[in-house]
C-alpha cells in the first residue's frame, strides 16, 4: 500500500510537472506580454527601451529557457509578484483560499447530507413515483447553467425580495459571523444544486446495485429488518464506489465554484483565476492554476486510497494490477 | 441462447430498439422537443421576414419593449428583436454542440479503439493521457485556451480575422478535452470484443489491425459512442454557454444563449426578463439532450435494464 502510494505521488508529481510547463507556455500565447503592459502604462518608452526590458525580464529567450528560469525561482519559493494585487502572488493566495474552502467545503457536506439518504430512498423505491420526481430533479440539477442560476436566484432573492445579499464576502466594512453567513447562503446554494443532482444518481445507482448482491438476501433471510439491512449492510458497500466518484468530480466541483464565485462577487480561486487570467497578471494566473491542478491531482490520488481503505478485497500492495 | 433474446433476433434488434426507445416518454418528448428547436432555429430568417425584423439591427429608439405584434418577446437592451436573436442563438448552440461533441466521438474513438486493440503499453499510455486529462480542472484550462492568441500560435492572419473564428475555436478546444468518455467506452468495449472468435478468424484469415477494428470492432461499439455523444452535446452546450457568458466564446453581434446573458446580466435590476429567456432555452435544451442520451441507453443495452 505505501509503495503504491509513493508510486502514485512521484506520477502526480511528473503530470504536475508536465502540466506546469503546458500552462507556463500557454500563458505566454494569452493577448499581450508584461512588456506592452509596460508601454501602456508609460507612453514615453521607446521601442528600443521595450527591447531592452524584454531583456532584462529573460522575454526574448526561448520558451523552455524561460520556463527553466521560472521553475528554479519557483522552486526557491519565488513566484514572483501579482501584477493586479501589487503583493508576491503567495502572499495574495491564503485569503482567496480560505473563501473557496468555506464555499466549496459547506456546499460538499451539505450536497453529501442530502445526496446519501436521497439517494438510497429512490433506490428502495425504484420506479416509484417519488423516485421518477427525485430522478427529473436529478437531471434538471445536472442541466441547468450554473451562470444562469445564480442570475436567477440574485434576481429572486436580491432584486424581488431583496432579503439576502448578491455579492462579496461580507458587507462593508467587515461585518459579523451572521453578515458573513448571510453572503454564503446564494452560493452555496448555486453550488449545491450543481453537484447535489449526480452525487444523488451516484449513490441511487450504487445502492441498487448493492440491494442485488447476495450478502442483502443473506441479510434479510437471517430476520434483518429493512432499516438494518440499508444501514449495516448495503449503505458501506454503496458507499465505496460513490467516494470514488465523487473524489474524482473534484474537477467538476472547482469548476463550478469559479463560475459561481465570479458570479456572486465572491473572493476565491476560481474568480482569482478568472480575474487573473483575464487582467494579464500572468504570474499569478500560472500559480493560481498549477496550484488547482495540484489539489485536483491529490483529490484523484485521495480517490484511489479511498477505494482501498473502504473495500478490503482490494490490494494495492504486491505485484498486482492497479485498480483500473 | 435464451428464449428472449431469440425473439429479438426474429423481430430484427432495430425494431426492438425503437421499441424500446418509443416506451421512454422523456426521450421521445426531448426528441420531438429538440427537433422542432432545430427546425426553428434553421428557420430564424424566415421568421425575421415574416416579422419584418433584424436580429441584428440596433434601434435605440425600440428599447427595452414589452412583447407586442411587431416583437413577439419584445426588444433587449438595443432594440434588438429578443425572438430572433433567440433562434439564432440556438443555431449556435446546437451546432457548436454537435459539431463539438462529433469531433470528440471521433477522437474518442479512434484512442479507444489503438488503446483497446493493441493494448499493452500504447494503451497505458492512452489511459494515462485520459486519466490525465479528466484529473484536470478543465473550465480554468478551458478559459487560458479560449483567451489565447491566436496570432502568436502562429496562424495566419486571414484565419485569425475570420468573423467565424470564435465559433471554429469553441469547437476546437471542447473536442481537445471532451473525447475522454467515449475513449474509456470504446477502449473497454475493444478489450473484450478483440477476444471473440470472429475477431480472432478474421486475424487467422490474415487481417490486420486497421481493417479488424474498422469492421469487426466499430460496429459493435456504435451504441455506446451514440449514447456517449449525446449526452456530451448537452454538456458542450452548457460549457460554450459559459464561455460565451464570460465573454470568451461567440463574439457579439452574433447572438448565442450564453452572450445574450452577459448583457442581461448587468440589467438584472432593470430588464430581469432579458436573463430569463436565453437561460431558460439553454437549461430545456441541455435537458432534452441528457433524457433523449438516457433513453438511448436503456434502448440499446438490453442487459442493462437499471444502471
Amino acid at each position: 500500500m505505501t509503495r503504491y502510494v509513493c508510486g502514485r505521488l512521484v506520477e502526480s508529481a511528473l503530470v504536475l510537472a508536465i502540466m506546469s510547463f503546458v500552462i507556463y507556455g500557454l500563458i505566454g500565447l494569452m493577448p499581450g506580454d508584461p512588456i506592452d503592459l509596460m508601454i501602456q502604462s508609460d507612453p514615453r518608452l521607446t521601442p528600443a527601451d521595450a527591447a531592452r526590458l524584454r531583456a532584462v525580464y529573460g522575454l526574448d529567450k526561448p520558451l523552455v529557457e524561460r520556463y527553466l528560469n521560472w521553475a528554479t525561482a519557483a522552486l526557491a519559493g519565488d513566484f514572483g509578484n501579482s501584477r493586479l494585487y501589487a503583493r508576491p502572488v503567495l502572499d495574495v493566495m491564503p485569503g482567496f483560499l480560505l473563501n473557496t474552502l468555506n464555499l466549496m467545503g459547506l456546499t460538499f457536506l451539505i450536497s453529501v447530507a442530502l445526496a446519501v439518504p436521497v439517494g438510497i430512498y429512490a433506490a428502495l423505491r425504484q420506479h416509484s413515483p417519488g423516485d421518477y420526481v427525485i430522478n427529473l430533479a436529478c437531471f434538471a440539477g445536472i442541466s441547468v447553467p450554473i451562470f444562469w442560476l445564480a442570475l436567477m436566484l440574485i434576481i429572486v432573492f436580491s432584486v424581488l425580495f431583496p432579503i439576502l445579499p448578491a455579492s462579496g464576502v461580507s458587507s462593508v466594512g467587515g461585518g459579523d459571523l451572521l453578515d458573513r453567513a448571510r453572503h454564503l447562503v446564494l452560493p452555496v446554494v448555486t453550488l449545491t444544486i450543481f453537484s447535489v443532482g449526480s452525487y444523488t444518481r451516484f449513490m441511487r445507482a450504487a445502492t441498487i446495485e448493492v440491494m442485488r448482491q447476495d450478502y442483502i438476501r443473506t441479510a434479510y433471510a437471517k430476520g434483518a429488518g429493512t432499516r438494518t439491512v440499508v444501514i449495516r449492510h448495503a449503505l458501506r458497500n454503496a458507499l465505496i464506489p460513490v467516494v470514488t466518484i465523487v473524489a474524482l468530480s473534484f474537477g467538476s466541483l472547482f469548476s463550478g465554484a469559479l463560475i459561481t464565485e465570479t458570479m456572486f462577487a465572491y473572493p476565491g480561486m476560481g474568480k482569482l483565476i478568472f480575474d487573473s487570467v483575464m487582467g494579464n497578471d500572468f504570474n499569478m494566473a500560472l500559480v493560481a492554476l498549477m496550484f488547482a491542478t495540484l489539489v485536483t491531482l491529490l483529490a484523484n490520488l485521495a480517490a484511489d486510497i479511498a477505494y482501498a481503505w473502504l473495500d478490503p478485497r482490494i490490494s494495492y500492495g504486491g505485484g498486482g494490477a492497479g485498480p483500473r | 441462447m435464451s428464449a428472449p433474446a431469440e425473439a429479438a433476433r426474429a423481430r430484427g434488434v432495430w425494431s426492438l430498439f425503437a421499441e424500446r426507445l418509443l416506451a421512454h416518454r422523456l426521450a421521445v418528448g426531448s426528441a420531438v422537443f429538440l427537433a422542432v428547436l432545430g427546425v426553428l432555429a434553421l428557420s430564424a430568417p424566415l421568421i425575421e421576414a415574416l416579422f419584418g425584423v433584424d436580429a441584428n439591427i440596433v434601434d435605440l429608439a425600440k428599447r427595452f419593449q414589452g412583447p407586442s405584434p411587431a416583437h413577439p418577446l419584445g426588444t433587449d437592451e438595443l432594440g434588438r428583436d429578443l425572438l430572433a436573436r433567440l433562434l439564432y442563438g440556438g443555431q449556435v448552440s446546437l451546432f457548436v454542440g454537435i459539431a463539438a461533441a462529433l469531433a470528440s466521438a471521433v477522437i474518442g474513438t479512434l484512442i479507444g479503439l489503438l488503446a483497446g486493440y493493441y493494448g499493452g503499453k500504447l494503451d497505458a499510455l492512452l489511459m494515462r493521457l485520459t486519466d490525465g486529462v479528466i484529473a484536470l480542472p478543465l473550465l480554468p484550462l478551458l478559459i487560458v485556451l479560449a483567451a489565447l492568441d491566436l496570432g502568436k500560435l502562429g496562424l495566419p492572419q486571414a484565419v485569425v480575422d475570420d468573423p467565424n473564428i470564435s465559433l471554429y475555436r469553441i469547437i476546437v478546444i471542447i473536442s481537445l478535452v471532451g473525447w475522454t468518455r467515449v475513449a474509456r467506452l470504446v477502449r473497454a468495449e475493444a478489450l473484450t470484443v478483440r477476444e471473440r472468435e470472429y475477431v480472432l478468424a478474421a486475424t487467422a484469415a490474415g487481417a490486420g489491425g486497421p481493417r479488424i477494428m474498422a469492421v469487426h470492432i466499430l460496429p459493435n461499439v456504435v451504441s455506446p459512442i451514440i449514447v456517449a455523444t449525446t449526452l456530451s452535446v448537452g454538456d458542450v452546450i452548457l460549457l460554450e454557454s459559459v464561455l460565451s457568458f464570460l465573454g470568451l466564446g461567440i463574439q457579439p453581434p452574433t447572438a448565442s444563449w450564453g452572450n445574450m446573458l452577459t448583457g442581461a446580466q448587468e440589467l438584472i435590476w432593470s430588464a430581469p426578463e432579458l436573463a430569463f429567456y436565453p437561460g431558460m432555452l439553454i437549461f430545456v435544451t441541455v435537458i432534452a439532450f441528457n433524457f433523449l442520451g438516457d433513453g438511448l441507453q436503456d434502448a440499446m443495452d438490453p442487459r442493462a435494464v437499471e444502471r
